[in-house]
């Protein structure tokens, strides 16, 4: 089975929820994103989701936007996103990886070659943000060929038969947008993730991770009763930022934050 | 070339051929799918039709004359050029045939709130234009670069009651303003219409801003028939995102002895790669929810656009062109800044008509053209636009500060 199957079945052995931090590779510069990518395993995190910088994020806040700029500063592309998945493999076999970002590299790329170099470099799954189920064509035959997850994502509007649909083709977990807006966005109302992660789990046993809201602990423990993992972005992304004068900063700063939510959900 | 009588895309996921589709975050496919069912069933109702042409009418100034340009076409001593005045309607371009149609249908579905992007301006302004007489909220999205070089425009829209929101991220022109109105829309779904200004975006966009469009062609399809008694030997017309393209090609698209040129903007010359022409030297790639030809580099980021018309500044192109283009029923071509400027001054010179710069690029292509041909046959151009919001572009090219 993939990585990522057996991290959530371990986690639910255990009792535990996943911690799911998102990063934007290059941010704040290239050389650090290995080296963060490990603190943030040491942190207490279970899967890490890498973002590919792309030049119009249409679906992120400007938070995300801004990690996204600056890694474009220095050229990062979809190929070097990849080099840095292979050297964190040289250290860490266990922990999951999935490529957050785009559609348009992985076309420019090719289908096929991406799917190829993807498994090569050790990714375990991919979400394609503006790739809907619909959309997904040939991509799918040769993310399967090459045991690579497919995740999507699920929002508070997405209908009954939407979500049959993504089901049907996702796999390794769902990510549940738990509001209307952007990454990065205010306010979480925490009845409405529940009604609708009932109605997600009333149709399938995939795991669900729930982003988009999640600032702390405190807000990372709420969503933690109601789902199998958080996701959190912006708000360590913001970390990142607040040491852009001294990026070496950025790593104990991100894994403060880390810890404190893993200790968060640890304790549901 | 196959005869393209059976010509009916996009299909019913919004595809036309390998291009279009609906490459948008999930939040947004809920929305997209309401958009689609009003879009089915207004455009096939009656009384939304029957409203719709009055407002073109009596609010748009509809129908747009169509007018032999004698002095230009005797000076150039070849074809005889047919100018489609889109620049007479209400706020001076084609934009507001489609404005009025969107808002319209968004009154329709019950929303409130109208947000919009623009690049020079005109659709702004033509979509603050209809919220305004509709009482509906407005806000613009406008790159701030874009909001520098168009001061003019910004304060007209804010007179109109819309709020302009300048777009800080990216290259601060109209693909960020459309990114920017995006992140609105998906945020504020439940009462906001997104007015799309062109045929590019998520299905069913590009059909539905080619639909309001198309009234361009059915007009000049009759007005050319009216006047000559035969159709036009060639349709030439500029190429930004392609609605004012669009809307003159569609209801020809069958007509094979209609040959058909799409002009893009080649900016400072292709081959200096400060051009807006991504049909002529970009590649497929999938931006603003669909799949067409962009400009992008190797690494499939998208490059910024430059040319001296701010509304054919844009990496993209509606995915029907796209399409078109690999058909081979639309030839794709490109003029220069250059040439643009020359066609401008001649216009304006032989025919008393100030054309915007943006028609200025389908100007310089049919002059070309119709110089290759006899005196008896017909180039029918879209002016798509007036030149009044060109006044200081012009100016500082000649060296003059307004």
């Amino acid at each position: 089975m993939s990585r990522l199957h057996d991290t959530f079945q371990q986690l639910k052995d255990n009792h535990k929820k996943a911690l799911i931090p998102y990063i934007t590779a290059g941010d704040p510069s290239p050389f650090m994103t290995v080296p963060l990518m490990h603190e943030m395993v040491a942190a207490g995190s279970d899967i890490i989701e890498l973002g590919v910088p792309f030049s119009d994020p249409m679906a992120d806040g400007p938070t995300i936007q801004r990690a996204s700029e600056r890694a474009l500063q220095h050229a990062i592309g979809l190929r070097d996103v990849l080099s840095m998945v292979e050297q964190f493999r040289e250290q860490n076999s266990q922990t999951p990886i999935v490529l957050m970002g785009y559609l348009n590299p992985i076309e420019v790329m090719g289908y096929e070659t991406f799917a190829r170099l993807a498994a090569e470099s050790g990714v375990d799954g991919v979400l394609i943000v503006d790739m809907p189920p619909e959309e997904t064509g040939a991509l799918t035959g040769y993310l399967k060929a090459n045991q690579l997850d497919m995740i999507f994502l699920l929002a508070p509007n997405s209908t009954s038969e939407r979500i049959e649909k993504v089901v049907s083709i996702a796999s390794g977990y769902l990510y549940y947008v738990s509001l209307k807006g952007v990454t990065g966005a205010g306010h979480l109302d925490l009845d409405s993730v529940d009604q609708k992660m009932q109605q997600i789990r009333s149709m399938t046993d995939m795991p669900v991770g729930v982003g988009f809201g999640v600032k702390n602990s405190e807000t990372a423990q709420s969503i933690g009763r109601l789902a199998d993992g958080v996701v959190i972005g912006s708000a360590l992304i913001e970390r990142i930022e607040s040491c852009l004068d001294t990026p070496e900063s950025a790593i104990p700063a991100v894994s403060e934050l880390l810890k404190s939510i893993r200790t968060g959900l640890d304790s549901i | 070339m196959t005869s393209l009588n059976q010509y009916n895309y996009p299909d019913q996921h919004g595809h036309f051929g390998p291009y279009g589709g609906l490459f948008v975050a999930e939040t947004l496919m809920q929305p997209l799918e309401e958009l689609n069912r009003a879009y089915q069933k207004y455009l096939s109702d009656a009384e939304f039709l029957a409203e719709l042409d009055a407002d073109l009418q009596a609010y748009v100034g509809r129908p747009s004359p169509l007018y032999h340009a004698r002095h230009w076409s005797q000076l150039i001593g070849g074809a005889q050029i047919y100018l489609k005045r889109e620049d007479l309607n209400h706020t001076g371009a084609h934009k507001v045939n489609n404005t009025v149609g969107q808002a319209l249908l968004a009154s329709r579905m019950g929303k409130t709130r109208i947000i919009a992007e623009t690049g020079a301006g005109q659709h702004g302004v033509a979509t603050a234009t209809v919220a305004a007489r509709l009482g509906l909220e407005c806000v613009v999205y406008m790159g701030a670069v874009d909001v520098e070089r168009q001061k003019q425009n910004v304060y007209r829209m804010k007179l109109l009651g819309a709020s302009v929101v300048p777009v800080e991220s990216g290259s601060k022109t109209l693909k960020d303003a459309l990114n920017e109105a995006m992140r609105d829309w998906v945020t504020n779904v439940d009462d906001t219409f997104y007015i799309i200004g062109t045929v590019a975006g998520p299905h069913p966009y590009p059909a539905l801003v080619r639909d309001f469009q198309a009234v361009i062609g059915r007009e000049a399809r009759q007005q050319i028939q009216d006047l000559t008694q035969r159709l036009p030997d060639a349709l030439v017309a500029c190429v930004g995102g392609g609605s004012n393209a669009i809307g003159l090609f569609y209801p020809f698209i069958a007509d094979d002895d209609v040959a058909m040129y799409g002009v893009e903007a080649a900016g400072e010359g292709i081959e200096t790669g400060r051009h807006s022409a991504p049909l002529c030297a970009g590649r497929p790639g999938v931006l603003h929810g669909n799949r067409t030809y962009l400009m992008e580099d190797d690494n499939g980021q998208i490059q910024e656009a430059h040319s001296i018309s701010a509304g054919l500044d844009y990496p993209g192109v509606g995915p029907e062109h796209a399409w078109l283009k690999d058909l081979g029923r639309v030839n794709y071509v490109n003029v220069t800044n250059q040439e643009a400027l020359q066609a401008f001054h001649t216009l304006t010179r032989k025919e008393g008509i100030i054309p915007a710069l943006e028609s200025s690029h389908a100007l310089a292509y049919a002059a070309k053209l119709a110089a290759t041909m006899r005196p008896d046959q017909s180039v029918l151009v879209n002016l798509s636009g007036r030149g009044d919001k060109d006044m200081h572009t012009v100016a500082k090219v000649d060296g003059i500060n307004l």
